[in-house]
């Protein structure tokens, strides 16, 4: 069952999403087919395919990371804020070394974009531990406080100083040394890519194998026989929130320093948030969510040439991926019990 | 005369299990009737069933000789039934008066309604300040509220589950008296127990179920505890064997040891000083919600307590976590079996790795080593004869007496050389308690520590060498258990908590 409901939840979304297209007077047929079919297999599919990688990676590796809090009954909602200080981090490390050239300035990046997601998680968690505040509500509203920064990072302290008083920072892509740059040529794959698949098998292996990744399921099934079991609960909402913060701060800079190549006002497109659909989707498992992350990026690249070549707007394309949510919990609960019209009884 | 409740050919059935085959029962105006059977007999479920929590899937029931088939617990509440359930459905935060309105279907206004519950306290001798925070109360003044709300309904049959599990023997009396005096004005009670000389001093007549099917009536009064107990359990019971091994060195101490309380209304421990020997087994009883949990997580690790308060074999154990102190030779079982003990939805081999991972070498560097818990899990099922089709069940899937057998059985076959219980027997039926009971025995007998905290005094005065209580979170002296009388005992855990002024 718990592996059905993914795939019924796929196809209702189908359903449901075609009937939206037709409402708003597309083919709905084809509109499904644009978005799942085109990206793959169309005539366009050599440009696409890559696209593919460029935008699950960083929706894996920061699912990746929230499912590790998830499954342990710890909500990072504030992935998004982690992500775009992520990537802050790593351009800054970066534009302080313009223009020098030197091999260490990538890794510096990676350490600095990392780092600057964790601690960015860091507060949610400190907070938590030590006061009891509730992580949902502070992980997310820092992500508007990382907004706030990201704007006055593009129109102040990053501003290119040769980019003509536009907003934004330099482009990292034509910095060579701080370029992520596609590991194989034309294929998508950038270290980012490389960097989600090792979270995936990181992940497993923690999960199945690990004392902690063991600690974090028996928190998440049973609070109080972790503790027992000799779990230190501070501890571990620490953990899950750091890694999943590090993982979202390297997804942001390995988007800045490759696919995005800039720090501008808009730079985040909303990763953090749907990597929460994928995790869900993907049942918070490592596999899972690598197969939940492709099917979300399709999404997004199949809306992208709806929009452009069946003229859908944006927003449909947003509910139709917000539905993928909704039919995936709704299922769940339907998996779990059974609605009954009528007079409900009182026990 | 017209029978108050007639049940013929009662039949329900679960998924896998008739919980209830052609039960038929008849109760009397006035008549103090016994439900007696071991835990899964089906007791529950046939007064579930007399309360409209459940519908028979076949048979009749009759009220006052007319058609009886409660839709919920409103409809039978409205009939004239009333229950007392063993877990209280109370909210800590309110007053008496507060809860009980909750219970009402129409309740009166504030004022008047205390005036009620006082005047119905004192008519039962029931003592219970309207005004009272329900979290301040104890366990038996708890259950007087729940009694209240029923007696407020004047109900013409009562049922009460095990209503004495929580209270000390004067509790208890003082309970009887009250169920005496009702009896007396016609109210008819259905009492579940399987404490069978409370049975013999209360009731009018028994109805003995096992596996779900009536195999006996008795008169109480004339039939000796060890003929209904056979009568219960199906076959004669083999008393644990207990051998006077020699005490050794002491293994635990505690030295003063308090406890600022975890929660709102949780109890703290005050200034408790203890000390165990090889060899010995300790008993330390009391009525629920004086201080068992908290002693039980400041022993196990999970609170943590003072330094230079918790000794095991001389050195203070104190600041460590609940791992530190298993690999140390601490090793402890809650009562709450799902949720504490184990993880309800873990498979039995995830929830043998959940505590013995240190001890058992079932891990290295962090790394799990699945296939030894698997194996050791499977020793636990063997041992123990704990029944499952294996160790990939879930935790949940097992019935509370085997899940309560492996628990027990995963600390034992760690060989702890303190082994601190709570409630090891709670809600297993008789032939495993029985078992468990044997297994503390020899731990003991081998050379380790055992503390039992129950509060089945029976049961703690069957095994136990010495004998403490607790009370408001402190332990009474230790003495030992042989020749301690009831009185005695109940004077440990604290008297009848305010019962003295009982209008009785």
């Amino acid at each position: 069952m718990a592996l059905a409901t993914p795939v019924l939840a796929v196809l209702a979304t189908m359903v449901f999403g075609g009937l939206l297209f037709a409402v708003l007077g597309k083919d709905p047929l084809q509109s499904i087919l644009t978005i799942f079919w085109q990206p793959l297999f169309g005539e366009f599919a050599f440009y696409y395919r890559p696209q593919l990688l460029v935008k699950g990676a960083p929706l894996v590796l920061i699912a990746m990371g929230l499912a590790l809090g998830f499954r342990a009954g710890i909500w990072n909602i504030g992935a998004e804020g982690q992500y775009i200080i992520g990537a802050i981090c790593g351009a800054a490390a970066a534009l302080a070394f313009y223009p020098l050239e030197a091999w260490w300035i990538f890794p510096l990046m990676v350490i600095c974009g990392g780092l600057g997601g964790f601690l960015w998680a860091m507060i949610p968690g400190l907070l938590k531990v030590k006061f009891g505040t509730n992580e949902i509500l502070v992980s997310l509203m820092l992500v508007y406080v990382a907004e706030q920064l990201l704007s006055s990072m593009s129109l102040g302290l990053l501003k290119n100083p040769e980019g003509y008083g536009f907003p934004g920072s330099r482009n990292l892509q034509q910095y060579a040394s701080a370029h992520n740059a596609e590991i194989i040529a034309g294929s998508g794959m950038h270290w980012g890519v490389l960097a989600a698949l090792i979270a995936v098998i990181f992940a497993y292996v923690l999960l199945t194998r690990h004392r902690l990744g063991f600690a974090i399921r028996v928190t998440g099934e049973a609070p109080r026989a972790a503790k027992f079991g000799g779990v230190n609960p501070a501890r571990l909402v620490l953990f899950c929130l750091g890694a999943s913060g590090m993982l979202a701060g390297l997804a942001g800079m390995f988007e800045v320093a490759g696919p995005a190549g800039q720090i501008t006002i808009d730079f985040n497109v909303g990763y953090g948030f749907t990597a929460i659909i994928v995790a869900f989707l993907g049942r918070l498992h490592p596999i899972g969510i690598l197969l939940a992350g492709a099917l979300m990026a399709l999404t997004y690249i199949g809306g992208d040439i709806a929009q452009s070549q069946l003229g859908l707007p944006a927003a449909a394309i947003q509910v139709f991926q917000g539905m993928l949510l909704f039919f995936l919990l709704a299922l769940d609960v339907l998996t779990n019990y059974r609605l009954r019209f009528g007079a409900a009884e009182v026990a | 005369m017209t029978a108050l409740l007639d049940l013929s050919g009662v039949t329900k059935a679960y998924p896998g299990v008739v919980a209830n085959d052609h039960v038929s029962l008849t109760i009397q105006p006035g008549e103090v009737h016994a439900l007696l059977g071991e835990n899964g007999a089906g007791k529950s479920t046939l007064v579930k069933m007399i309360y409209g929590l459940v519908k028979p899937d076949a048979g009749q029931m009759s009220l006052n000789g007319a058609g009886y088939a409660p839709a919920d617990p409103r409809a039978a509440r409205a009939a004239g039934i009333g229950m007392v359930f063993q877990h209280f459905s109370l909210f800590d935060a309110l007053t008496v008066a507060e809860n009980i309105a909750l219970g009402m279907e129409n309740a009166p206004p504030m004022r008047q309604l205390a005036a009620q519950i006082k005047a119905v306290s004192e008519t039962y001798g029931l003592p219970l300040a309207p005004h009272r925070l329900v979290g301040d109360l104890s366990a038996g003044e708890r259950q007087r509220v729940e009694i209240i709300r029923c007696l407020l309904q004047e109900p013409k049959l009562l049922i009460m589950d095990e209503p004495t599990s929580v209270l000390t023997p004067q509790e208890v009396d003082i309970l009887f008296k009250t169920l005496r005096k009702l009896s007396a004005e016609g109210t008819a009670i259905l009492y579940i127990s399987h404490k069978l000389e409370e049975i013999r001093s209360l009731c009018d007549a028994a109805t003995i179920l096992r596996l779900g099917k009536v195999v006996g009536h008795c008169i109480p009064r004339d039939t000796s505890a060890a003929d209904m107990a056979e009568m219960m359990v199906g076959s004669a019971l083999k008393p644990p064997q207990k051998a006077a091994g020699p005490v050794g060195d002491v293994l635990l101490e505690l030295r003063g040891l308090s406890l600022p309380p975890a929660s709102a209304f949780g109890m703290p421990l005050r200034d408790i000083s203890v000390s165990v020997r090889a060899g010995e087994v300790l008993g330390i009883g009391g009525v629920a919600g004086n201080g068992q949990d908290e002693l039980l997580s400041a022993l196990s690790g999970e609170a943590q307590v003072p330094a230079a308060t918790v000794f095991l074999k001389g050195a203070d154990v104190g600041r460590l976590g609940p791992n530190a102190r298993r690999a140390a030779g601490l090793l402890t079982a809650p009562e709450e079996r799902l949720g504490h003990a184990a993880a309800p939805d873990m498979s039995l081999t995830e929830n043998a790795m959940l505590t013995g991972a240190a001890r058992q070498g079932l891990e290295r560097n962090g790394l799990l080593n699945w296939g030894a818990a698997r194996s050791f899990a499977n020793q636990i099922i063997a041992d123990f004869d704990v029944r499952t089709p294996g160790p990939g069940n879930a935790a949940r899937s097992l019935s509370g007496g085997n899940l309560q057998k492996f628990v027990i059985g995963r600390e034992i076959l760690q060989r702890p050389e303190v082994l601190v219980v709570n409630q090891p027997t709670w809600g297993v039926d008789a032939s495993a308690a029985a078992a468990i009971r044997q297994a503390l025995l020899d731990l003991a007998e081998h050379g380790a520590a055992v503390i039992v905290i129950s509060q089945d005094l029976d049961e703690l005065m069957e095994i136990s060498d010495n004998f403490a209580a607790l009370n408001e979170g402190r332990l009474s002296a230790v003495r030992p258990a042989a020749g301690l009388t009831v009185a005695e005992i109940g004077q440990m855990m604290g008297g009848a908590h305010g019962m003295e002024v009982a209008h009785v």
